[in-house]
């Protein structure tokens, strides 16, 4: 188990609801993250995969420490990150950094690249001593692709592209082992999103680094993970290797997912099985009882409604599938 | 207005437009042709910034000008050259024959009015209808674009719909006066996947049912290889290549559109190392000389630096390519 270097238990993120201007009374919550276990290996990356409001992003924000889980237990290479404080806990979080998704909001507009890449040096100071940090920022440039004699630039001279490279840049200062990815890529352009991927699989490659990916574009997260997990209303509903989740998905709601994205090959046009959702997400402020996705699935039954199903490896599933009648589907050759 | 219904539905005639602002002259198409049948879906592809939405708000002139310009060619409607039109004209058009439907549903409905009296709308202007008549009709039409509940949900405003909820009630308006022309400018690039597989399916049966023409603008390669029968792909301004939809996925012919193909991951398969177009697309105030795709492109030689390729190299039927090596890029 050595090799673990995140490890998450039972993860909740409720964000309370208020009623009331001057004596504030809770009203509910909104469950962004209801209970999620993850774990990640050296090296590896988990991709995590789910529509808009499924808690995705709320999870990298907690694995990071920028939101405070509710409940539940977060290690980063044997710390527990919630339970440490003050200074053990400033150099715990040096292993895992984040990159953001919007290129352009994430960079402070009015410091230079210098210093946005060398920030992380100032809150870390025995990261790098003050002599070295030009340099040590001028070699994370070079390290990303970007031109080391641009240090005194300002985000807006540069594309979207490039100031992606800015903040993994920035992300690799305080030479993490994990990197958690929020959409890194779906702000740009088709042909520089090849680019920032290439850029992330090298970097993983020379550093040993570990990913968490999250996006909801299921072509790039299976490009670029091993094992992947797909998130429906705050809740883990499948995990498994890419394999298995692309391959052989046995949740209802991965199969409907999958069947929707679109492949870029005419000729598979009329030949793919789609699966069509009825209705939208419903509101993670009132989720449904039993199963969470029961009132979009097809296969739901009375005892849905009562019983939540949990993730487990189930008779015809051989990964973890929270469905009570998961059951493989056969997709390898129905691209 | 004289239609001719032996003419061409849409056709786009070498269609230059430009943004003078003060940084410079923006050259934002430079020379766009397009033709559309009854019933054809023509996708028209490209990053941002080459030009695909100017070209679609140019052929439905809702263009700000200044700073834009439509400084050459022709946009006919059935053999009616629309540019030339006058405004009030051009407004008989609009809805009427070709409508158009956008990326953002939030920002393109008006919040302070009930989605039912915005499409209705259409009704009383155009059709002149009373307002009863109007919602009468508005229901309808909440009807045929599956919102369920129509009845009780035409009185609400647009922040009370969900996104995919929005983007039908666009549709609507869009298709409330049965254009035969509707152009859809990224309708799902906001959308989930498994709400864009649901819009997407009704745009195609909608399209069906009225054997409407089809211009659908987008960067989503897999999209237009589900729904598209021609795809236009433009780079920096211009169509640089013109073809049915399985000869570009099969065989691209411009070195851009192959090099597009091979830099997206997919989701059938998964690769090993993605290929990248290196460097950027161009500034539109500062667009190369000779080939504008030169600076990335992989086929490039000195006379790509100076000679712009042939705007309409004819490859086969229905099939053209701007470039200098059309053979080598098709390895015949």
């Amino acid at each position: 188990m050595s090799d673990v270097v995140l490890e998450a238990r039972g993860l909740v993120k409720h964000f309370p609801i208020t009623k009331g201007i001057v004596v504030r009374t809770r009203a509910g919550a909104v469950r962004a993250v209801d209970g999620v276990d993850l774990h990640l290996r050296r090296g590896e990356t988990l991709g995590i995969v789910g529509e808009s409001g499924c808690g995705k992003s709320t999870l990298a924000k907690m694995l990071v420490g920028l939101e405070k889980p509710t409940s539940g237990d977060l290690r980063v290479r044997g710390d527990d990150m919630l339970r440490l404080r003050g200074p053990a806990l400033r150099h715990a979080r040096r292993n895992i950094q984040m990159v953001m998704q919007d290129p352009y909001t994430s960079l402070n507009p009015r410091m230079t690249v210098g210093d946005i890449i060398g920030e992380p040096f100032e809150i870390h100071p025995d990261a790098v001593p003050r002599p070295g940090r030009e340099r040590a920022v001028r070699d994370l440039l070079d390290t990303v692709g970007l031109n080391p004699d641009h240090i005194n630039r300002y985000p807006h001279q540069f594309s979207g592209g490039q100031r992606q490279r800015i903040g993994i840049a920035r992300a690799l200062a305080l030479r993490p082992e994990i990197l958690v990815c929020d959409e890194p890529v779906s702000a740009l352009d088709v042909s520089i999103q090849a680019q920032v991927i290439n850029l992330l699989e090298r970097l993983q490659r020379d550093f040993g680094l570990s990913y968490v990916f999250i996006a909801h574009d299921l072509s790039v997260v299976r490009h670029i993970s091993d094992r992947i997990a797909v998130m429906y209303l705050g809740k883990v509903v499948e995990t498994g290797s890419h394999v298995a989740i692309y391959d052989q998905p046995t949740h209802p709601y991965t199969q409907a997912l999958l069947s929707a994205v679109p492949v870029p090959d005419p000729r598979l046009r009329g030949h793919r099985r789609h699966i069509m959702l009825e209705g939208d997400v419903p509101s993670p402020a009132d989720p449904p009882s039993g199963c969470r996705f029961r009132t979009r699935c097809w296969k739901a039954q009375p005892g849905c409604a009562e019983h939540e199903p949990t993730l487990e490896v189930r008779q015809r599933s051989a990964h973890p599938s929270a469905c009570h009648f998961a059951e493989t589907l056969d997709l390898a050759r129905r691209y | 207005m004289d239609f001719n219904p032996q003419a061409p539905l849409l056709q786009v005639n070498d269609m230059h437009v430009e943004f003078r602002t003060r940084d410079g002259v923006a050259r934002a198409v430079n020379g766009v042709n397009l033709i559309l049948r009854p019933g054809e879906t023509l996708a028209v592809l490209g990053e941002s910034g080459c030009g695909k939405s100017v070209t679609a708000q140019a052929i439905m002139g809702i263009l700000d000008s200044p700073p834009a310009f439509v400084t050459k060619g022709e946009v006919l409607y059935r053999g009616v050259d629309l540019l030339r039109l006058p405004e009030n004209e051009r407004r008989q058009v609009r809805a009427n024959r070709i409508a158009m439907i956008f990326q953002d549903a939030l920002s393109a409905l008006n919040p302070v009015y009930s989605v039912g009296f915005q499409i209705g709308e259409l009704f009383r202007t155009h059709r002149g209808l009373s307002r009863s008549e109007a919602k009468r009709r508005a229901i309808e039409l909440l009807d045929q674009v599956r919102i369920p509940d129509a009845k009780n949900r035409v009185d609400d405003y647009p922040h009370q719909f969900s996104g995919g909820m929005r983007q039908r009630v666009m549709i609507a308006m869009a298709l409330a006066l049965d254009p035969d022309v509707l152009i859809a400018d990224e309708p799902t690039t906001a959308l989930d996947v498994t709400v864009q597989a649901q819009i997407m399916g009704l745009l195609a049966e909608l399209q069906r049912e009225r054997t409407m023409g089809l211009v659908l603008i987008t960067h989503d390669m897999g999209v237009v290889a589900d729904v598209a029968d021609t795809i236009a792909v433009m780079y920096a301004g211009k169509v640089v290549e013109y073809a049915p939809v399985h000869d570009i996925y099969a065989h691209p012919a411009h070195p851009y559109t192959k090099a597009l193909l091979e830099s997206i991951p997919r989701l059938d398969f998964k690769g090993r190392g993605l290929n990248v177009i290196r460097g950027l697309p161009p500034a539109l105030t500062d667009i190369p000389h000779g080939c504008p795709f030169h600076p990335r492109c992989a086929y490039a030689r000195d006379v790509c630096r100076q000679d712009p390729p042939p705007p309409a190299y004819q490859i086969a039927r229905n099939r053209i390519a701007s470039c200098h090596f059309i053979r080598e890029v098709l390895g015949v």
